[in-house]
């Protein structure tokens, strides 16, 4: 078995033991990168000699024992939307595409205080605004299991790399379901935490009230890990939450009895794929064999959740994307003839066609005469989905269901049709707007070969809750060892 | 037709905290370009803000000091527009819940006082500055400015006449001065107004059409655009055409105004609730530990200048209009009794000598009790008050004590009557003309041979005892 195959765990157990070095293991992952991303398209630029420089610096550090960290060692690549000082951080955007922060995302702070090695950073969709990784200025990213198929998104080339062994793990962001939805078309683990328990500081925001930034894993376990890693109380966010955090690792526990587990209604009707149905079916058959209790309920606002969740992260974003305007930050036309004219030619040459849909649409609902139509009514709809979260929650510990209505689709195949691709994230949004904790685990695969994954949900800091349902159903099933690729796939190169 | 002029201003003042709004960079004024700024203020992908809470309480400091009511859940707004000074593409402000409503200060015009109400205090970031190099013909631009705290103090539409206006302003400056909040220079714009005004015909109820005026850099400015822009409504309406509602650039040197945008071109700013920020919140203890450290007012002082110090209402309004002049004031004044005689000193050479040397009320260069000591060598009749104007200067210029200066240089008031008549006899003598004018009865020649003494004896004689050898001399 290869090196870049391992878990956290698994590697840290290796390190520990001194049985490999770090950067045997970062050697190990950038072959791998050179070998097969030409083939994914997973990374949007690979720290080939400073990430060997740094795994050597770690590794001194490890030999005089001075790192007694899970991640000591580790090679982690980075969405490129979050801030990597003197590493260019593009959001997949033409207008970013020279943008070098000149500072580190807290969230990248602490992954270097516990010693992790940055390998890279992976391709998104534009601004992260998309579901399949297609919207990047740069690439597409092929989804390792089939690569005529797209990876999901806007975390894409997140999930690929994990999926695809090109990384040990990989820190995405998530704010409609851009963490969790590839994770499930990839066949990983992939968490949106409680909105301000991971600091946004440094990532680069798409809708402010939404974003949070999470893991993407091989397993549970690891989940667990980099959670301890990069969640905690930071000055610099003031959205970030400062209580006593635990240790999630702690919540790795093999039992569910008595767990009340809640499968809202909607999300099991209309437009649900009968295959992916039957594995989140087969799920909670599951659980209720390890003594779960599982019943079915209504979430009547499931319809108006998208729209919610579309108007107010357009809203957002085109405020967080006016900065892009050729003069400070952003791509700069070359040829204007006034201060209005290189606005709206930077723009217009600048975004790509699903931001620039996204800006108008914000642009429009936020418009003086449409406020109170859209944007406010929006808010309020968020706040009944928050309501109606919390009613659930005194019944049940956590919402189960799909992460996806289909399994990964065919490059293309909803490119020309947004409002489809936006009905695609009904499962996700909604833990967005209501600011809650949401986890994703394999649970099977279609006739096609293609994985699907089981989303949880559960209330604000119910992350240990999700940790321990998803590593009970992993030790009691093998789809998260049926979803684990080995050895070298046979691409077509 | 007679017209009534209606009145409005937005005052924006630059808060004097020690850091900006959102981060940790200095506000200091001045410093080479881009030094005053970082990822944060100017905006860099990936940065969040954080508020400084000494923004807010400078604001509810303002607050309660003009009488505002203080609320206490407000949230910060985001204002979007694009401009080459903002580098985020929109200005962190407050929109529908601003910290400070319902407020007014008292002004006084012409003994009369008048209440103008203040509809609003908000907190929100400054923008950063343009240069613009003709030379090169390029636009440069400095992001020191950008993120410094500033408070927009609207007021009611109260204002009749440019005179109440600068009452206003007078009277709102003293105020944030007092309170510490603001430097208010306006000529490093650190206190800036925006006049919307509009004229009616008297008697009307209904509010004329109003305009916007910005570029307005000084009170002398604000003055002469209120009168350009009043003449300039009246000739519209008489001449039958409309008055359009727009924002007007001041053009204080040509004396005339510019319509920047019209109504129609006014920007949507597409207000939304900031969301990297959370709501502020003003327990109860909080405003009563800001209420408990506010200083004695301007309003207050000027009372207590009357009642305690026993001042007209001219020398305590012109006194307590400065809180450092008010401070030098009470400082000169702690443990002497003739309170309206330094008063005088103050508004008078005082501030003159600041005027002509264009020095700021700061840097007064000597000590307040020198004023006192000069009073008190006046009183005494140590000096005359000629020769006092001559001291008050040296000790102005050389920053020395008034006592010292009158000993070395030997300005005491020469009243040996002996030495006086040996002066006086001279006089007489190499002035016969005027001797016998005044025994021809001319009043005028005794008052020049006063004069004569006085300068024989370079202005020390004491006035009364040389009055009365004089008289005696000539009658003899």
């Amino acid at each position: 078995m290869e090196l870049c195959e391992l878990t956290i765990h698994e590697m840290n157990e290796f390190i520990k033991h001194k049985k490999v070095s770090a950067v045997e293991i970062t050697k190990s992952f950038l072959r791998r990168i050179e070998k097969i991303d030409f083939t994914i398209g997973s990374y949007l630029s690979v720290l080939g000699e400073d990430a060997v420089k740094r795994a050597v610096e770690v590794q001194k550090r490890i030999d005089k024992g001075e790192v007694n960290s899970y991640l000591s060692g580790i090679p982690v690549a980075i969405k490129d939307n979050i801030c990597t000082e003197g590493i260019k951080t593009t959001c997949a955007s033409k207008m970013l595409q020279n943008f070098v922060p000149p500072y580190n995302a807290t969230v990248i702070k602490k992954l270097l205080e516990e010693d992790a090695v940055i390998i890279g950073k992976l391709n998104m969709d534009e601004f992260a605004m998309g579901s399949s990784t297609e919207n990047s200025y740069f690439k597409l990213t092929k989804n390792p299991w089939d690569i005529d198929r797209v990876p999901g998104g806007s975390s894409g080339g997140a999930a690929a790399a994990v999926a695809a062994n090109l990384t040990a793990f990989a820190i995405g962001s998530d704010t409609g379901g851009s963490i969790r939805q590839p994770a499930s078309f990839c066949g990983v683990v992939g968490m949106k935490p409680t909105y301000g328990v991971v600091s946004r500081f440094g990532l680069i925001a798409f809708a402010s009230s939404l974003d949070q930034i999470g893991p993407l894993t091989k397993d549970v376990t690891d989940c667990a890990i980099v959670l301890n890693s990069i969640t905690g109380y930071d000055p610099m966010d003031s959205t970030s939450l400062n209580f006593k955090y635990p240790d999630y690792t702690k919540a790795l526990v093999n039992d569910v009895k008595g767990l009340k587990v809640g499968i809202p209604k909607e999300y099991m009707g209309n437009g649900l794929d009968s295959e992916v149905k039957t594995a989140v079916l087969e799920a909670v058959k599951v659980l209720k064999q390890l003594g779960a209790q599982c019943e079915e309920f209504s979430f009547s606002l499931t319809e108006h959740a998208i729209a919610a969740y579309y108007i107010i992260s357009s809203a957002e974003g085109s405020s967080n994307l006016a900065r892009y305007d050729g003069v400070k930050y952003g791509y700069r036309a070359e040829k204007f003839s006034d201060l209005l004219d290189l606005y709206k030619k930077s723009r217009s040459e600048g975004f790509g066609t699903e931001a620039k849909r996204r800006i108008l649409l914000g642009t429009y609902v936020l418009s003086s005469g449409y406020y109170d139509e859209y944007y406010k009514k929006a808010l309020q709809v968020r706040t009944l989905i928050k309501n109606e979260f919390d009613e659930a929650f005194e019944k049940y510990d956590v919402v189960l269901g799909p992460a996806a209505p289909t399994t990964a689709y065919k490059f293309g195949e909803n490119a020309d049709n947004p409002l489809g691709m936006y009905l695609g994230d009904i499962y996700t949004v909604s833990a967005n707007l209501a600011g809650l904790p949401g986890l994703v685990v394999p649970c099977g695969f279609d006739s096609k070969g293609l994985p699907i994954g089981l989303q949880l949900v559960s209330k604000p800091f119910g992350e240990s809750t999700l940790l321990k349902v998803g590593f009970s159903f992993e030790q009691n099933t093998d789809h998260n060892k049926k979803a684990r690729i080995r050895g070298e796939l046979e691409y077509g190169i | 037709m007679e017209y009534e002029v209606v009145i409005g201003l937005e005052v924006h003042a630059e808060l004097s905290t020690k850091s900006k709004i959102y981060c940790s960079c200095t506000t200091e004024f001045g410093g080479e370009p881009n030094t005053h700024a970082c990822p944060i203020c100017i905006g860099m992908p990936g940065v969040l803000p954080v508020l400084n809470k000494k923004v807010v309480e400078y604001a509810v400091r303002t607050g309660l000091a003009t009488n505002c009511h203080i609320a206490q859940f407000s949230k910060q707004d985001r204002k979007n527009y694009f401009y080459p000074d903002l580098p985020k593409a929109f200005q962190t402000s407050q929109y529908d819940i601003p910290i400070c409503s319902s407020g007014h200060i008292d002004i006084e015009v012409e003994g009369r006082t008048k209440r103008i109400g203040i509809t609003r205090i908000h907190i929100e970031e400054d923008a950063g500055k343009l240069i613009h190099d003709d030379q090169q013909s390029a636009s440069l631009i400095d992001f020191n400015r950008c993120g410094v705290p500033l408070i927009e103090i609207v007021s009611e539409p109260d204002m009749r006449s440019a005179q109440e206006v600068i009452a206003y302003l007078e009277s709102l400056k003293a105020i944030l001065e007092y309170i510490d909040v603001c430097n208010c220079k306006m000529q490093e714009g650190s206190l800036r107004a925006d006049v919307n005004l509009s004229v009616r015909p008297i008697g009307q109820k209904e509010f004329g059409t109003r305009t916007e005026m910005k570029n307005l850099n000084s009170f002398k400015a604000i003055v002469r655009a209120i009168e350009g822009e009043t003449k300039r409504q009246i000739e519209a309406i008489e001449g039958g055409a409309d008055v359009l509602q727009e924002t007007r650039r001041w053009d204080d040197v040509k004396g005339i105004s510019y319509s920047m945008r019209s109504k129609e071109e006014a920007h949507d700013y597409r207000f939304f609730p900031e969301p990297d920020l959370m709501p502020i919140v003003i327990d109860d203890k909080w405003k009563q530990e800001i209420e408990e450290s506010l200083p004695e007012l301007p309003e207050v002082r000027k009372k207590r200048y009357i009642s305690e110090f026993g001042l007209p209402n001219y020398d305590a309004s012109i006194l307590t209009g400065s809180k450092v002049l008010a401070d030098f004031f009470e400082e000169a004044v702690k443990k002497f009794e003739n309170k309206k005689a330094v008063a005088n000193w103050i508004m008078g050479d005082l501030l003159r000598l600041l005027k002509e040397k264009e020095m700021e009320v700061e840097k007064i260069p000597f000590p307040a009790e020198y004023i006192s000591k000069l009073v008190m060598l006046i009183d005494k009749g140590t000096i005359s008050g000629t020769i006092a104007k001559k001291v008050f200067e040296k000790m102005f210029d050389q920053n020395r004590d008034p006592e010292i200066i009158v000993k070395e240089e030997g300005l005491e008031v020469l009243s040996d009557e002996n030495t006086l008549v040996v002066v006086v006899k001279k006089v007489l003598q190499s002035n016969s003309p005027s001797v016998e004018d005044y025994r021809k009865g001319k009043q005028r020649a005794f008052g020049f041979l006063v004069g004569q003494v006085m300068k024989e004896t370079k202005g020390k004689a004491n006035p009364k005892i040389v009055n009365r050898i004089l008289k005696e001399e000539l009658e003899k």
